[in-house]
């Protein structure tokens, strides 16, 4: 595009990047600092070099169990919840009404979860999924089937999955929905000329017009799925047994409850890591597809 | 052409799903205890709004929805503050590191909470800010101010470079062509990425939770005392809840008409 080079456009960005520049950088440097290091209370620190990071790549030892457990925990969840809200998100939607006051209602209803407190949103499922004071779980009891996610590991897995898809469909929704909407009607009408039948007017005009909003989508889906930490805790604390401890339950223990800091800063490090790859990956794609967009529209 | 068959059971079968566990929320709130726990009725059949009358009469807890706000609309207008000029130079310049920037900043929307909430406490312990809501809207930055810059980035792309160059020709300074051309035009823009701060602070517990103790303690953490009183509290948990839901709903309200395109961050 027709950007100009401007080095004194650094001025306009510095106030932004002294305000991150302060929660980001300082604290991360307090966490290189301690994942160095040992301690065994008192404020007593003991040089411990690339210790834990080795710890931590190790299943056999306690931390790399348990971290390499969480994460693949963490990994399948973010599997399963994108598997259901992406398709999901693409049918709702596709349902959207198209006009009249009815449209601002669904999309009224639709970001309701989204502006709830997440911790709220672990007591709301928290108390609807009690067998005894709960409508699902009092309602599934007395179909017949024993559900009770506090001592049943799948029933626990379920809860936390039909939870997040509650929580986070209408953003997947949402984003297809504002991408549906800035088709023109005359590819619409140009379908129809050519007599395409649904499935080709789904695939041919509105996955491709959609891809920026799906690819959003599903970026901020994997990345706060995989950071996942108030909803289960409140529901589940992260059991029964370990059974939903993900990785930011996880780290959270180790830091403020054993306050280990040596082992929690190793294990944010690693955490942040994974992240920064995963979301460079997003970006590169992300940059890429727009790149290409006004190419492949003139040989179209 | 746009629909799909059976769009509407699809669409009410959803809605319903996701209205249910919210009314469920609601019922309970009207509720006594001592039916909340004896017997299993879909709507409270000895209403009562004791419930709510215990929140608002109990400084306790309403100064837990004060906190919040607080801190909320602090953060909501540090981030916009900072991030339109940040959004301007985005979009109109290249400059040495740009790109790179741009990605830090998103990656700093995506880091995990549970990484940064031990380090912030030690950081707003040394500089005197703990337990203000100064340190927590200052502490939601760092995943508020990138997401502002992005929308914001979306929106001033779409104004045609020609109105720049018209008012610079026209003998606008910068603060004054900002302000007086700039920012009206993107007003709908602001709006929304006031709303994504708004949502995105007013959610988030675990770094609010860290960051306070006692003073500016937030709603949702005040929430968790229900558990520990004698046995649970189910009906005053919530009322609270129902209490927290209020002005995300109000919020939405505003800006329903641009929340399609804002969630698609401005770049449809």
């Amino acid at each position: 595009m027709d950007k100009t080079i401007n080095q004194k456009a650094w001025f306009l960005v510095l106030p932004v990047f002294l305000v991150v520049a302060f929660s980001a950088i300082l604290p991360l440097m307090t966490v290189v600092n301690y994942s160095m290091q040992d301690t065994f209370g008192n404020n007593q620190f003991f040089w411990n070099g690339v210790g834990w990071f080795k710890e931590l790549l190790d299943p056999s030892t306690d931390l790399g169990g348990r971290f390499l457990a969480s994460l693949g925990r963490n990994l399948l969840f973010s599997v399963i919840i994108l598997a259901i809200e992406v398709p999901l998100g693409i049918v709702v939607a596709l349902s959207m009404p198209r006009d009249g006051w009815s449209v601002a209602a669904c999309l009224v209803i639709l970001a309701l979860p989204l502006l709830i407190p997440w911790n709220v949103v672990g007591t709301i499922w928290q108390i609807f999924g009690r067998p005894d004071i709960g409508l699902l779980g009092y309602t599934l009891n007395s179909l017949g089937i024993n559900y009770n996610y506090v001592s049943n590991e799948f029933d626990a897995w379920a809860t936390v999955i039909v939870m997040d898809v509650w929580h986070w469909t209408s953003l997947v929704a949402l984003l297809c929905y504002a991408g549906l909407k800035s088709i023109p009607d005359a590819y619409y009408q140009a379908a129809q000329i050519d007599g395409a039948s649904r499935w080709a007017v789904f695939t041919a005009i509105q996955l491709p017009k959609m891809n920026r909003v799906l690819l959003i989508a599903v970026l901020l889906r994997f990345m706060d799925s995989f950071m996942i930490y108030t909803e289960p805790f409140v529901v589940t604390g992260g059991g029964p047994g370990n059974s939903t401890t993900f990785v930011s339950i996880e780290l959270v223990k180790i830091a403020l409850g054993q306050f280990d800091l040596g082992k929690a800063a190793a294990l944010s490090l690693v955490y942040n890591l994974i992240i920064l790859i995963v979301c460079w990956v997003f970006y590169t794609v992300m940059t890429n597809a727009g790149a290409e967009r006004p190419v492949k529209q003139g040989a179209e | 052409m746009h629909s799909i068959p059976g769009r509407r059971v699809i669409l009410i079968t959803f809605l319903i799903f996701l209205l249910l566990p919210i009314y469920w929320l609601v019922n309970m709130s009207f509720k006594t205890n001592a039916e909340i726990v004896s017997t299993m009725t879909l709507w409270p059949h000895q209403p009562t709004l004791e419930n709510y009358r215990r929140i608002f009469t109990d400084e306790s807890w309403y100064s837990g929805y004060i906190n919040s706000l607080t801190y909320v609309l602090i953060n909501t207008v540090i981030s916009i503050a900072v991030a339109l000029p940040a959004a301007y130079g985005f979009s109109r310049y290249r400059f040495l590191g740009d790109k790179h920037l741009f990605f830090w900043l998103l990656s700093n929307r995506m880091a995990p909470a549970a990484v940064y909430a031990l380090p912030f406490f030690n950081l707003y312990s040394a500089i005197n800010l703990f337990d203000t809501p100064w340190a927590v809207a200052l502490a939601h930055c760092i995943f508020n101010v990138p997401l502002a810059v992005w929308i914001l980035e979306g929106f001033v792309s779409g104004v045609p470079r020609e109105i720049d160059e018209t008012a610079f020709l026209d003998g606008y300074s910068f603060p004054r062509f900002f302000i007086k051309i700039l920012v009206p035009l993107i007003a709908s823009g602001i709006g929304v990425a006031a709303f994504f701060c708004f949502m995105f602070s007013w959610v988030e517990l675990l770094l609010a939770r860290t960051l306070t103790s006692v003073n500016a303690k937030p709603i949702s953490a005040i929430m968790t005392r229900t558990v520990s009183a004698a046995g649970m509290d189910w009906g005053l948990l919530a009322a609270a809840g129902v209490l927290t839901i209020i002005p995300g709903a109000l919020v939405i309200w505003f800006v329903r008409n641009y929340i399609a395109r804002g969630f698609a961050l401005g770049r449809v």
